[in-house]
């Protein structure tokens, strides 16, 4: 089973909301001062997703990152908790994209690798929470896919899909190769283990450029985009809350109580 | 080639009714319609869905695309996909608009790809600008920290909006419209995916997107018998108990409880958030409430800029004392 799976580097969406600033010219995210970028979370549930079918069926799983600047040590985590294969594309072209612009690079460099039976995304990433790179990615390949995948079995060939759906869970039959998305029911991404560390430490990403994946500057990043961004704005909080007293804890949840029937909230 | 004009909605349906979410979203079209001084249109997908054709029109369409087929009984990508083009190609709109659902946040971006054009997921509104005419799509990003205004170039220009983002319109059954009806045209052997099963998800009690209280808990709760107190006083107040992501991970309450970007979204009369911080990500899936109370240790927690009220302090001293109060006070 030859298995690819899409991540990226993101600003750590655990970071403190207080640290998330807007850049006012450019209508960008200003990375947080001290704070070290992650592999996008749901991401990893993908990383996990393949690494489970990897345990149960053998296999291959290469992850595939785009961006600039991408730091090693962060991008290299799918290969320290088991992937086989990392790799980059990487250059300043590809950034700023949008989910067209992006999977379409992605697209390119999957067909370049060949051989997959199964390309995994996250369901959406941290940073922008499109969701579409995914079902785009399928769209150009040609390829079947089921989104939102909770659990998924490979038997005779076929992939049996537990999809979220608003109402609990349905299961989907698809035949392979298709796409998946993992969402975070999948289960908790593992931890890398020691030897996976060092091992990780010893391998190097292969580094696609636009050109090695035989696609233009004018196709990818910023310069590929169908959707512009408009305005990029932070909420504004009304911070007009009435804090409810009392001698002692219980007296005031007392008094809250009162005031909410007052105003019959309650 | 037709020029692109006009709204058109992707309905869904629920036990055999047009589902809520459609009612919606055919009443934030028909704004969006009149705004361009155009028509909406509404798509029915499915098997045995003609008869709600009428139903779509009360709610603000003009005309209704009926695309009744056995095949189309539950939702596939790989059939509604082809459906959704063969329509779009007829109706030719301006805008299209799913619900941020189980279908439309896969099958909206697939059609986008498909059809050459972009998409937006998750809009919590759209509008018209008043000088491009072109659809404004304001989505939160980065978890909830923020939020972008997206506009597309191509047509149709594509959008899933979440569920309550949008108001429905009060059904006026002597509305008219025109019902076309459309072929399938799906060759059942070309299909490379099937739906095997479907199960829904067990649920004690009321629904959470339905519940008009929620009572929620966050890592603050510490374990399942904290959440019964939660349960006590969500079952005084005829509500339902909710969570953050941490006791959903931690098994102190079912997955589906979890409220959030990567959880449920919904906007109850009151919510009371209970050892929660309110993080970005927690509170997208539940500032639409109409009033937040918030208890918490910490008066600096976030959650107390998004609270109508509050009360500072240990949640094991307050949730028992508020909960006995109020079962003073709605005795009387």
């Amino acid at each position: 089973m030859n298995m690819i799976v899409c991540i990226k580097q993101v600003i750590d969406p655990e970071a403190p909301p207080a640290s998330f600033k807007i850049d006012p010219s450019g209508n960008k995210v200003v990375p947080p001062a001290g704070v070290s970028p992650v592999v996008d979370p749901y991401a990893e549930y993908a990383v996990e997703a393949a690494l489970k079918i990897k345990d149960a069926s053998g296999g291959k799983v290469t992850a595939l990152s785009l961006g600039s600047n991408q730091l090693r040590d962060i991008v290299k985590k799918p290969l320290a908790m088991g992937a086989d294969e990392l790799i980059l594309l990487e250059d300043e072209a590809f950034d700023d994209g949008d989910s067209w612009s992006t999977a379409y690079a992605l697209a390119m460099a999957i067909k370049k690798i060949g051989e997959y039976d199964i390309v995994f995304c996250g369901r959406e990433a941290s940073d922008w929470n499109a969701g579409q790179v995914g079902s785009g990615l399928a769209e150009i390949l040609g390829l079947p896919s089921v989104t939102l995948a909770e659990k998924i079995d490979i038997t005779d060939g076929k992939a049996k899909v537990q999809r979220k759906t608003d109402e609990g869970y349905e299961v989907v039959e698809v035949s392979l190769p298709c796409l998946i998305t993992a969402s975070n029911e999948i289960g908790e991404p593992r931890y890398p283990t020691i030897k996976g560390i060092m091992g990780a430490k010893k391998k190097e990403p292969v580094v696609w450029k636009p050109a090695d994946i035989g696609v233009e500057p004018a196709q990818i990043g910023a310069a590929g985009r169908r959707t512009k961004l408009q305005k990029l704005f932070q909420p504004v909080r009304e911070g007009k809350c009435e804090v409810v007293e009392g001698e002692g804890p219980e007296e005031a949840a007392a008094n809250l109580a009162v005031k909410l029937r007052e105003v019959k909230v309650l | 080639m037709a020029e692109n004009k006009g709204v058109l909605v992707l309905c869904e349906t629920k036990e055999g009714k047009l589902a809520a979410i459609s009612a919606e979203l055919l009443g934030g079209g028909r704004k969006l319609a009149d705004d361009l001084g155009q028509e909406l249109a509404a798509v029915l997908v499915g098997s045995g869905v003609a008869g709600l054709a009428q139903e779509a029109i009360a709610c603000g369409a003009d005309k209704v695309y009926v695309v009744d087929d056995p095949i189309l009984k539950d939702y596939q990508t790989d059939a509604y996909l082809p459906v959704m083009e063969k329509v779009v190609g007829q109706a030719v709109p301006q805008v299209l608009i799913m619900g941020q659902t189980s279908i439309g946040r896969d099958l909206a971006p697939r059609l986008a790809f498909r059809l050459k054009t972009a998409a937006s997921l998750g809009c919590l509104e759209l509008a018209i600008d008043s000088a491009s005419k072109k659809l404004l799509q304001t989505k939160p990003v980065y978890g909830g920290n923020a939020q972008a205004v997206f506009v597309t170039e191509s047509f149709p220009q594509i959008a899933t909006v979440r569920p309550k983002a949008m108001a429905p319109l009060a059904p006026d059954p002597s509305r008219k419209g025109e019902v076309i009806k459309v072929d399938a045209g799906i060759d059942a052997s070309a299909l490379k995916a099937k739906v095997l099963e479907k199960v829904p998800e067990e649920v004690a009690g009321i629904k959470l997107e339905d519940a008009e209280v929620v009572v929620s808990g966050g890592r603050g709760i510490g374990s399942t018998e904290g959440f019964a107190q939660l349960e006590e006083l969500a079952k005084l107040l005829k509500g339902a108990v909710g969570a953050t992501r941490p006791p959903c991970d931690n098994d102190w309450v079912p997955a589906g409880a979890q409220i959030g970007l990567t959880g449920k979204i919904i906007s109850p009369d009151l919510y009371i958030a209970v050892a929660l911080s309110g993080s970005s990500q927690h509170m997208s899936g539940c500032s639409s409430a109409k009033t937040i109370v918030a208890i918490n240790k910490d008066p600096e927690a976030n959650i107390f800029r998004e609270a109508r009220f509050g009360v500072v302090g240990d949640w094991k001293k307050i949730v028992p004392a508020f909960t006995e109060k109020l079962k003073e006070l709605l005795a009387k």
